[in-house]
């Protein structure tokens, strides 16, 4: 009763001073009610098997990011009723072997201009090259692969994700910190896991570090849930990390958390672990609750079950970001928000104590990087000393001169 | 009957002669540690420290000053401190996580900022009742109340906006988009002006009460250090309308504005990540709860000199003052 109250008085007092919105309205050619300023957003994802943790204290989520997407959409639309913008988040799926171009045409055709792209890197490309999304604004909300902000660029998608050359520099900064500079890097066997390996070793090279040996992980996954695994597990590492020259730290490569939880504490020599598993770094974690993150763990948790997952933050993120551009904007037009988002004025709050800002050689959200522990947060890089002349985010991922984007 | 009056003359008495000069007692709510520090003025020193409900953050005087209210959010109340005892006697209903609040002009209600809620809640202290409550933005924490007790203000963090609530009919009437990541909104001395502190932007909105616009932004450049590190937080006002003190978080700063042109002067050099403060009561030295650094940092306004730090709890975070 108060709600609908207010929400009248509102949108008549958005009216009167935002006189700019009538207009785009017309030229969207929308047949909104005149009072409203409707912002659709698609969040787009492909189906496939679920992700699987090696521990079973994390729970096996059938939906792991449109979670977070959910919970963006619902963040923004508690601003919009302020200002009389009505979001509406709309759910596709890509079939798990479907085309892409076939599931996402008709929602192109339809008008859908604001995109949320949780899919990997290949279907991220795919989409970006439609001719419909020619004029779209796609936010990238879930891969982290450098080639997307390094060379295989376009121009309108927006990076929520952090790329791996973020993630292993703020570990490398943390290890070079601690002077902890000898590295045995263990790494999977899939394309994934070498990928990420392949940016810690740029990280290494950066930040200084040594990797004096490095070894492919070459024993069988095993299946989560296995009565003698413990027993199995350590005759297997043990042997494994036999040998190896001497080092400070082992830092292992398994994005997909196949092996990798394995590790710690199972090293022939008293060794820490760092990297996917042991001391993570990543972009969220439930272990933070700095600068207000408690208030979104709390939130999501309510609204999810569960906890909020990298994954579902990105999402979060991805969807807060077009909702703070429109909010300040007062348009839905992609060019408009894509060059707000691209500009000064944007200061994306993510609850890490900065501003989400872009950079805007190639379009990737700048972050700050946790490292946490299984139960508590460690560290968030960049860490101190760690200088930039533009800002000390900048020492995380590629920089100006490395990127071949040239969105600038 | 005379000798009770006799009695409680020789009491003030001695009451005036103990405390030559403007004594007054500073209260420290410490988040990390659930306890509140009281600080003499004169010794400059920690003399007692008082256990109360979890995460004490806001904190505030009654208007009869015999009450100190501090917002324990992890308990979902507000915990009642005596401040001649020093003891927690009561609690009162806040509705879940109260962060900030702030007393009407009339001390009859509490206006409570809700964080995890998206409300603000208004409580009636002598009848230690929730009377009623209001919609607003997500993450409510910045609370202002106009002289005259007609407007309250509210900031909400992850919508960032000032809402503006008229307190005879509890609804919002205006809502202002300020800088990112908005924590706390004071009302000039003569009611013309609302500043608002954003975090995130790194700026203070100064608000005109007459139109509901934004009139002036305040920018923040300190030398040496990053731009990220400049997080405004806390904002005090002097009563007279010439200065403005703001606290600048990680950046370990306390800002000194011209209220009339909205200059900055000058900075502190305080702890480590600086989050509210509060003025003496001859508004001489302004005192800055330190959360990083776990002290309060006493500044001299007339030399213009930090005086001291004096350690507190762990992560102290709001400050009041007691005349």
């Amino acid at each position: 009763m108060l709600f609908s109250r207010l929400g009248r008085k509102l949108t008549a007092g958005a009216l009167a001073v935002f006189g700019i919105w009538t207009a785009v309205a017309a030229t969207a050619g929308s047949a909104a009610a005149q009072d409203t300023l409707e912002v659709p957003i698609v969040y787009v994802t492909r189906d496939g098997p679920p992700h699987i943790p090696l521990t079973l204290l994390e729970p096996v989520a059938e939906d792991l990011g449109v979670q977070g997407a959910r919970l963006g959409l619902s963040d923004n639309a508690t601003t919009g009723r302020f200002m009389g913008h009505a979001y509406e988040l709309r759910e596709v799926t890509v079939p798990e072997d479907g085309s892409l171009a076939k599931t996402l045409r008709p929602v192109l055709n339809d008008g859908a201009r604001l995109i949320v792209a949780d899919l990997r890197a290949d279907d991220l490309l795919a989409l970006a090259a439609l001719d419909a999304a020619s004029d779209a604004l796609i936010v990238n909300a879930r891969s982290y692969q450098d080639r997307l902000r390094t060379r295989a660029c376009n121009a309108n998608v927006l990076h929520a994700a952090p790329s791996n050359a973020m993630l292993t520099d703020a570990l490398a900064q943390y290890l070079q910190r601690k002077r902890w500079t000898e590295v045995f890097l263990v790494v999977g066997r899939t394309d994934q896991d070498k990928r990420w390996a392949e940016s810690f070793m740029r990280a290494a090279k950066r930040f200084r570090l040594n990797v004096v040996a490095r070894k492919t992980w070459t024993f069988d996954y095993a299946n989560r849930r296995d009565e003698s695994g413990a027993a199995i597990a350590q005759e297997e590492v043990t042997r494994f990390t036999r040998g190896v020259d001497d080092y400070d730290v082992l830092v292992v490569a398994d994005p997909a958390d196949k092996f990798g939880e394995y590790l710690p504490h199972r090293t022939a020599d008293p060794r820490p672990v760092a990297g996917t598993q042991g001391l993570r770094t990543t972009v969220w974690s439930r272990v933070h609750e700095q600068w207000g993150g408690t208030q979104l763990q709390n939130r999501f948790e309510e609204q999810a079950g569960r906890f909020m997952t990298p994954r579902d933050y990105t999402n979060w993120l991805a969807v807060r970001a077009i909702g703070e551009a429109v909010s300040r904007t007062e348009t839905t037009a992609p060019a408009e928000l894509k060059a707000f988002m691209r500009g000064n004025d944007f200061e994306l709050q993510g609850y890490k104590g900065i501003k989400h800002t872009v950079r805007s050689w190639n379009n990737q959200l700048r972050h700050r990087i946790l490292l946490a522990g299984p139960r508590i947060l460690v560290s968030v890089s960049p860490q101190p000393g760690f200088l930039h002349e533009r800002t000390e985010l900048d020492t995380l991922g590629y920089d100006k001169p490395e990127s071949r984007c040239g969105f600038d | 009957m005379l000798s009770k009056l006799l009695a409680a003359a020789a009491f003030a008495g001695l009451l005036l002669a103990a405390q030559p000069g403007h004594a007054y007692t500073i209260f420290v709510s410490n988040e990390r540690d659930n306890t509140v520090s009281v600080v003499d003025s004169e010794t400059l020193e920690v003399v007692e420290t008082i256990d109360v409900g979890r995460r004490p953050r806001g904190i505030t005087l009654s208007q009869d000053h015999s009450k100190l209210f501090v917002c324990v959010g992890d308990d979902d109340r507000i915990d009642v401190i005596d401040t001649e005892t020093y003891e927690v006697v009561g609690t009162l209903p806040s509705g879940p996580d109260p962060e900030l609040f702030v007393l009407d002009p009339d001390g009859r209600y509490l206006y409570i900022a809700n964080e995890d809620d998206n409300k603000v809640t208004v409580t009636d202290i002598d009848a230690q009742k929730i009377v009623t409550e209001v919609r607003v933005g997500v993450e409510p924490e910045g609370m202002g109340i106009s002289p005259d007790g007609k407007t309250l203000v509210n900031t909400s963090e992850t919508t960032n906006m000032a809402h503006f609530i008229d307190t005879d009919a509890m609804e919002i009437t205006h809502n202002i988009l300020v800088g990112s990541r908005p924590r706390e909104a004071q009302y000039t001395s003569d009611g013309e002006e609302i500043w608002v502190s954003a975090e995130i932007g790194g700026t203070v909105s100064v608000i005109s009460d007459a139109t509901r616009k934004i009139k002036h932004t305040i920018n923040f450049d300190i030398r040496g250090i990053p731009k990220e590190a400049i997080q405004p937080v806390g904002i005090e006002l002097t009563e007279d309308g010439k200065r403005a003190y703001v606290a600048m978080g990680p950046s370990n700063r306390v800002a000194v504005i011209d209220q009339e042109t909205y200059e900055v002067l000058d900075y502190y050099l305080v702890g480590q990540r600086v989050w509210h403060m509060a003025m003496s009561p001859q508004e001489d030295r302004l005192y800055s709860a330190n959360g990083v650094s776990s002290d309060l940092s006493v500044i001299d306004l007339e030399d213009g000199k930090v005086l001291k730090s004096i350690p507190v709890g762990r992560l102290p975070w709001g400050v009041a003052i007691k005349p």
